[in-house]
């Protein structure tokens, strides 16, 4: 649906076409192999023993009869484990506490490994883990989280422009809105394969960058890089959870530490998925909007309360969206968050956005209610000329252009004003609207890419970027085909290997902008260095171009959500008979693999609204409904008709390659929007994601 | 997992005598229960007697007008089956609302009668249970509740039997067909499951190493007509919040003759609503006197504070389902009311 437009060195129209996955029928034919699958002669199992106490001190372990279990190789535990580096300088977000797994005796989240058992099987290393006999020394713990705690934190000064109490308006929304904790449940679990030969290492490891963990487990063991190498060709979904590392991977490597020249396999259990790799925080976020009667915002208030760890910080800065979205010359933006003793959050799908676009898309739609105001026209009065947050000009917006189409396409005009108003045998029917923003963010990073001509018009292009099934195998042989001219099956994609030249994260959306505009530099360099009949073996390399305007321009995607709800009148029962988004984000490099991150970031928005809570039972301090029957994530069945657009933006000022990122813009504002639409359907107004059947059963009259 | 010892029965008599001698041994049927449990350290059993190979796999009709349903059968089968879709269609809807299509291939009609609760708290070693473990307190009557008992619940346990099959064969007088080392005999089907009381590590009044041979179904006439309701927090692949199992027979002045109804996810057994049943009996089908039986059934519900909303919840279902089947009955031949394929069968 992209119109042409004139683009840098655009030789093919490989950019932006959508061609199947390079490596789908690998995939497909189970070639493919993932961490946990590599076929290894000599593999040993390891199965963690985790806590059973939030808080305190293991006093005794007592690992005699798993020793004499039969199979059992090595038993672990704070007492006899490879010491790892306590002044390690870790990159980016990685969570010391949470990594220097079996170092003490202290215990500070329940689920918290505390030793482990290699074996020659599975199932051996899973029962000797059972024979392991704990005694801890327990202390009172606290989990309970709560907007109303007098201990909370204020972990950096609340953001301030104008003076939100001074706002002037007859209009006022007050509410509270809340989202629950949520756990990241990639289809492969976090998974690693370790061997130690001699004083090096390597890692098959499901990631959502190699070089992320070469850094950080060669910190981690006191180890040159280069005795650290790190495979991840194909990953099975990480949604942020495999970017920073998390507590399985270091028991993987001291496990496979007692047991020299094995290849020690250890894939999280589902249930282990729920207390051993981070979750996104639960918020409660107190939003104040103020406007006249024609619903111009004078000022916008959130704080958003969220929960973190003792044993490290993590904020799921949900208040930040809020700093950009709308006009209004008074606003404040600020978090709280309590330091429990559970285990630390982590990235989940547009951290931060996702659940920060819940309540004050909400509360927008509940302003547009106030004003007796379309709730797209609510928002286009709101558009702001810059950047709120920064004041500088926007590289490019089209928020108003997604609403506006989007209300085409979904049919928004024929909407009744009020709610209730429709009904349909035993369905109350009802749409709603919500934005969506996920900003442009710096690749975490940096990144290389290795351009050689192979002879015969072949190219190989190399880079450790992991393709967590995004797309980026395709999309960066588009990128280099377009670059240099030739057919998409003359260039060989090389991923997913620390070995490889350096590459970002993937994370943040950044995987396009980052390698995509570094294979484009580095095919652009091949061919202004060998011309267009180079030598077999030339080769170019370019890394990361620096973006010129980066500083200069406040740099976001956004996009507009509508849903279809439909509410039972004698159950309650919700259904979403349909989804629709467009979205403005910049460059589309592959329109069919972008159609797949749109829809299934739209897909897991549902999943949010309809469904997905971790019940945290604070007595224990776990997380009890921990796994797919108990922990509800959307079935095919609640699945209907989710159709993803796009327009077509040109935002040279972004980068190179004029990409903005695509990965977690789909799951933001969803929630919101089939909120909005359950509200006009029944009457109902529901501040609370999951929305689920009891909310509506004295509407209905039940 | 613990190590365990795999053996194959001969017969039915044979299965029941490994087991009973053997206060560690365990039937092994579609497994898809019993070696969850055991990967969770829920179950442990020693020994496990493997039971699908026996003759116990077909549905058959009885002379007298019922069918016989083997313990073997597949849920997948059985759903599927001509005898029951023609006959007992409440029972294929149930089945088939159950689990996902993979369960339901593995999983054996006696093995979906035995399941255990879904209770997290159960199925979590961590916690206490005083149904995994008798004595250790129920975790549940202070934490979570969403799928939790609001009928019959005693203060040492608030869990739900998760069957939706059992629901609709509660419905339908269904009798189970017993067999221990001797001999055999017939439980119906509401003697057997219990109530927790203060044994709640009984789910049933079967003893150990009593094998479940089959399920016979009466022969029922306005069982042609009856529907199966299940609500949940999920189209499909979850546990029921309520459902509801009902049939009914109109007399020719209207009135209801006779009515079945039946609850699933409110009590640590299906629960047949007798109450209700007795207050629509020969009395005019109403709207009215529909939720007035709802509410009849209802009087004696004590939710918990994480559950309240399934009394009215269960009131509202009782009384659009007993609509929903008595459109059926009306309209004589199935299709003259409204909803035979509603959404609640996806």
């Amino acid at each position: 649906m992209s119109t042409t437009s004139e683009r840098p060195a655009a030789r093919t129209g490989a950019i932006g076409a959508g061609p199947r996955r390079v490596e789908g029928p690998a995939k497909v034919a189970g070639t493919a192999a993932y961490a946990y699958e590599y076929r290894a002669a000599d593999a040993a199992y390891l199965a963690p023993v985790q806590a059973t106490i939030a808080r305190g001190r293991v006093a005794a372990v007592d690992t005699a009869a798993a020793e004499a279990a039969e199979g059992v190789l090595a038993v672990l535990w704070h007492g006899n484990a490879p010491r790892l580096r306590t002044d390690a300088e870790l990159p980016g977000l990685q969570q010391p506490g949470e990594l220097h797994v079996l170092q003490s005796a202290e215990v500070h989240y329940r689920g918290q490994p505390v030793a482990a058992v290699v074996a020659e099987t599975f199932e051996a290393a899973q029962h000797a883990a059972a024979l392991v006999t704990l005694t801890y020394e327990q202390l009172p713990h606290d989990a309970e989280f709560s907007a109303g705690r007098t201990d909370l934190a204020t972990p950096k000064e609340d953001h301030r422009q104008g003076d939100v109490k001074a706002a002037e308006g007859e209009v006022v929304v007050d509410q509270t809105y809340t989202t629950p904790m949520q756990h990241n449940n990639p289809m492969e679990p976090h998974s690693t394969m370790a061997r130690w030969d001699g004083e090096a290492i390597t890692l098959h490891e499901s990631t959502q960058g190699a070089h992320m963990v070469r850094e950080t487990v060669a910190e981690l063991l006191g180890l040159e890089q280069g005795r650290v190498r790190v495979v991840a060709p194909y990953v099975g979904g990480g949604f942020g959870s495999k970017g920073p590392l998390h507590a399985p991977t270091v028991l993987a490597v001291l496990g496979a530490r007692a047991v020299p020249h094995r290849s020690v396999k250890l894939a999280a259990t589902r249930r282990q998925m729920f207390s051993l790799v981070g979750y996104r925080s639960p918020t409660v976020q107190r939003v104040r909007l103020r406007a006249d009667a024609q619903g111009r915002l004078s000022g916008i208030d959130v704080t958003a309360t969220v929960q973190s760890a003792r044993l490290g910080d993590f904020i799921e800065e949900a208040a930040g969206p809020a700093k950009s979205m709308y006009a209004a010359p008074n606003r404040r933006m600020g978090h709280r968050a309590a330091r429990l003793d559970v285990p630390v959050p982590t990235w989940m799908r547009a951290p931060g956005e996702c659940p920060g676009m819940f309540g004050p898309e909400v509360a927008m739609d509940e302003l547009a209610v106030a004003c007796g105001l379309d709730p797209i026209e609510a928002r286009v009065r709101n558009e702001p000329e810059r950047d709120p947050a920064t004041g500088k000009p926007f590289s490019t917006r089209n928020l108003i252009a997604c609403l506006r189409e989007g209300a085409d396409r979904f049919g928004w005009a024929d909407r009744p004003a009020e709610p209730g108003a429709r009904r349909e045998g035993e369905w109350l029917v009802g749409t709603g609207v919500a934005a969506s923003f996920y900003p442009v963010v710096p690749p975490v990073g940096g990144s290389r890419a290795l351009v050689r001509h192979a002879g015969d018009g072949r190219y190989v292009v190399s880079l450790a970027a992991a393709d967590i099934g995004t797309g980026a195998w395709t999309a960066l042989t588009q990128v280099a085909a377009d670059v240099l001219g030739v057919p998409l099956e003359h260039v060989e994609v090389r991923l997913g290997d620390s070995a490889l030249p350096l590459a970002s994260l993937a994370g943040g959306s950044t995987g396009m902008m980052s390698w995509g505009s570094t294979v484009h530099a580095a095919a652009t360099a091949f061919r202004r260095l060998h011309g267009d009949d180079p030598a077999p073996g030339a080769e170019a390399a370019a890394d990361l171009p620096e973006v010129a305007h980066r500083d200069d321009y406040a740099m976001h995607a956004y996009g507009a959500q509508f849903a279809e709800v439909r509410v039972n009148t004698d159950t309650g029962e919700i259904r979403v008979p349909r989804l629709l988004g467009v979205f403005a984000a910049g460059r589309i490099v592959n329109a069919r693999t972008a159609r797949s991150q749109f829809v299934g970031g739209m897909t897991m928005g549902l999943s949010m609204a309809l469904h997905e809570e971790s019940v945290l039972d604070a007595r224990f301090g776990h997380v009890v409904n921990a796994d797919f029957a108990e922990y509800h994530i959307a079935a095919n069945a609640d699945v209907a008709d989710i159709q993803a657009h796009w327009i077509d933006e040109h935002d040279p000022l972004v980068n190179p390659l004029g990409a903005k990122g695509i990965g977690e813009i789909g799951i933001v504002g969803t929630a919101a929007a089939v909120a909005n639409a359950a509200y006009h359907a029944t009457g109902v107004r529901v501040r609370r994601v999951p929305l689920r059947l009891d909310d509506f059963l004295d509407a209905v009259g039940a | 997992m613990n190590p365990f010892d795999y053996r194959r029965a001969e017969d039915a008599a044979g299965a029941a005598a490994m087991v009973a001698d053997n206060p560690a041994a365990a039937f092994l049927g579609g497994g898809t229960n019993l070696v969850d449990h055991m990967k969770l350290g829920v179950a442990a059993p020693e020994v496990l007697v493997d039971i699908t190979h026996l003759p116990m796999d077909e549905v058959e009709a009885l002379p007298e007008g019922g069918v016989r349903i083997g313990a073997n059968v597949r849920n997948s089968d059985l759903a599927a089956h001509p005898l029951i879709r023609r006959r007992y269609p409440v029972l294929s809807q149930a089945l088939l609302s159950g689990a996902s299509g993979q369960l339901r291939n593995l999983a054996t009609t006696a093995g979906n009668l035995l399941q255990r609760t879904r209770c997290v708290y159960f199925q979590d070693t961590s916690t206490p249970c005083n149904k995994r473990e008798p004595g250790t307190g129920c975790s549940a009557l202070e934490g979570y509740q969403r799928y939790h008992a609001i009928l019959g619940a005693s203060p040492d346990c608030v869990a739900v039997h998760p069957s939706d099959m059992a629901v609709a064969l509660t419905a339908l007088d269904a009798q189970v067909v017993v067999q221990d080392a001797a001999t055999e005999r017939r439980v119906p089907i509401a003697r057997l499951h219990r109530l927790p009381g203060e044994a709640p590590e009984h789910d049933t009044v079967l003893n150990h190493g009593d094998l479940i041979t089959a399920v016979e179904l009466p022969d029922m006439p306005m069982a042609v007509h009856a529907r199966y309701r299940k609500v949940r927090d999920r189209a499909s692949f979850a546990f029921a919040l309520v459902s509801v199992a009902a049939a009914m027979s109109l007399g020719a002045d209207g009135s209801v003759s006779d009515v079945r109804i039946a609850l699933g996810g409110v009590a640590h057994k299906p629960w047949r609503a007798l109450r209700a049943e007795e207050a629509l009996r020969d009395g005019p089908a109403t709207e009215e006197r529909f939720a007035a039986a709802a509410r009849a059934e209802l009087a004696e519900a004590r939710p918990l504070p994480g559950n309240t909303f399934k009394v009215a919840l269960a009131r509202s279902a009782i009384t659009a389902t007993l609509r929903q089947v008595h459109a059926e009955a009306r309209g004589g031949d199935g299709h003259g009311g409204p909803g035979g394929h509603g959404e609640e069968q996806r």
